[in-house]
């Protein structure tokens, strides 16, 4: 996928009401691969971040027996961090603030992440 | 009274797809006839499954019949619609309250002062949640005629067993894991599929989720953590930080909604926060 359709991807994340911003992020390094970010976010620690966590996340749910990470939302007073991996090791973060529609966020990152392949 | 049920019982008989069901199910669950408001709340949902007022009027009379956990499910279905759904919004506050969250509780009757400042009743439930005056403020909130303990909630409170970290709660020994910082199992249990005991693994890539999920939180700016669900293709989990140093964990598989396993992770927070404070 070239740097536009990565950017088309994250369009439609972004443009869910209460999204700050949203990041292609690759899962093995965490570093970030396309972003519509805020200003004042701290993209790349916050891609290493991302990534650690996936990764963190992904081994704790296969040695339970739950199959591959869908969707995970880490819930914040102030906010929240939603992060969707892709099948190309691609993790779709989104950004939000507190009253965000989750559900509608989750379902834009589902289809983002479609897209990224 | 009964003849404004009539009313709009024929109301809603000659055009079942009307709005009339949530005037009508809001009336009977206000004059208790519960059985009969959820038959009208159910029904107007299945026709109404996008509106936040028939998700709204269906948590209530479940929080009548004190079937909190789908309550919550269906209060969370209205934010998911609306999410300045002031209804909702207090209906959640209230369900915190009853399993001990007065930070969350508060959280919500805020967001729904934010969003009808002007309704006097919030800001008197915020005052008497802060107060813990559960039967007052649920009944200022307009959400239960308060009923006494639900064996759930009287089971969450009583005295645990020393040794059991959630003794009484469902899945204590298959979907319930409580851990250190440095990944070490302090008690619960979590199996797979399969029936195998899988507890020191998980535990073990678990550790330093905790201190990550907190880094992250600071470095966007989002506050503090408090919860993070995940989806994956054979469950859903959440997990909670029940104290500084512990994690807790808990494993459901897909047929349990991601918002009941937060207030089922909720009440497993409350229960292993206790334990940890008797064991220090």
């Amino acid at each position: 996928m070239t740097a536009g359709g990565f950017a088309h991807a994250l369009d439609a994340v972004t443009r869910v009401r209460g999204v700050r911003g949203a990041m292609l992020v690759s899962a093995a390094d965490g570093l970030i691969v396309a972003d519509q970010l805020m200003e004042g976010i701290k993209g790349p620690a916050v891609a290493a971040l991302a990534g650690s966590l996936a990764n963190r996340l992904g081994r704790a749910m296969a040695a339970a027996g739950m199959g591959d990470s869908v969707f995970w939302h880490l819930q914040c007073t102030a906010g929240a961090l939603l992060v969707v991996p892709a099948g190309s090791g691609v993790l779709v973060v989104a950004v939000t603030d507190p009253e965000v529609n989750v559900g509608l966020a989750r379902l834009e990152l589902l289809r983002a992440a479609e897209a990224v392949g | 009274m009964a003849d404004e049920v009539k009313v709009l019982s024929a109301e809603l008989a000659q055009d079942p797809a009307s709005l009339v069901f949530l005037r009508l199910g809001e009336l009977l669950r206000q004059r208790g006839q519960l059985d009969p408001a959820h038959r009208v709340a159910l029904n107007g949902l299945e026709r109404h499954p996008h509106r936040a007022d028939a998700h709204d009027l269906y948590a209530r009379v479940l929080a009548d019949k004190r079937d909190y956990e789908r309550a919550f499910d269906e209060w969370d279905a209205t934010l998911r619609i609306a999410p300045g759904h002031v209804g909702a919004l207090k209906g959640l506050a209230f369900l915190y309250f009853k399993v001990g969250d007065i930070a969350q509780a508060v959280a919500h009757l805020e967001t729904a002062q934010r969003h009808a400042p002007d309704d006097p009743s919030i800001a008197q439930a915020v005052a008497l949640v802060r107060g813990g005056q559960p039967a007052a403020a649920a009944s200022g909130l307009g959400i239960e005629r308060v009923a006494p303990p639900t064996p759930a909630s009287a089971a969450a409170a009583a005295p645990l067993d020393e040794a059991r970290v959630f003794a009484g709660l469902e899945g204590a020994e298959e979907g319930l894991l409580l851990l250190d910082a440095a990944g070490r199992v302090l008690g619960g249990a979590l199996r797979d599929p399969g029936g195998r005991d899988v507890s020191e693994p998980v535990a073990a890539y678990l550790a330093g989720v905790s201190q990550e999920a907190a880094r992250t939180a600071k470095l966007l700016g989002l506050g503090t953590w408090n919860g993070l669900a995940a989806e994956a293709r054979q469950g859903h989990l959440h997990l909670a930080q029940p104290s500084a140093e512990a994690l807790l964990l808990v494993v459901r598989d897909r047929s349990v909604p991601m918002g009941r396993l937060a207030i089922i992770a909720q009440r497993a927070a409350q229960a292993a926060h206790r334990w940890l404070e008797r064991q220090a």
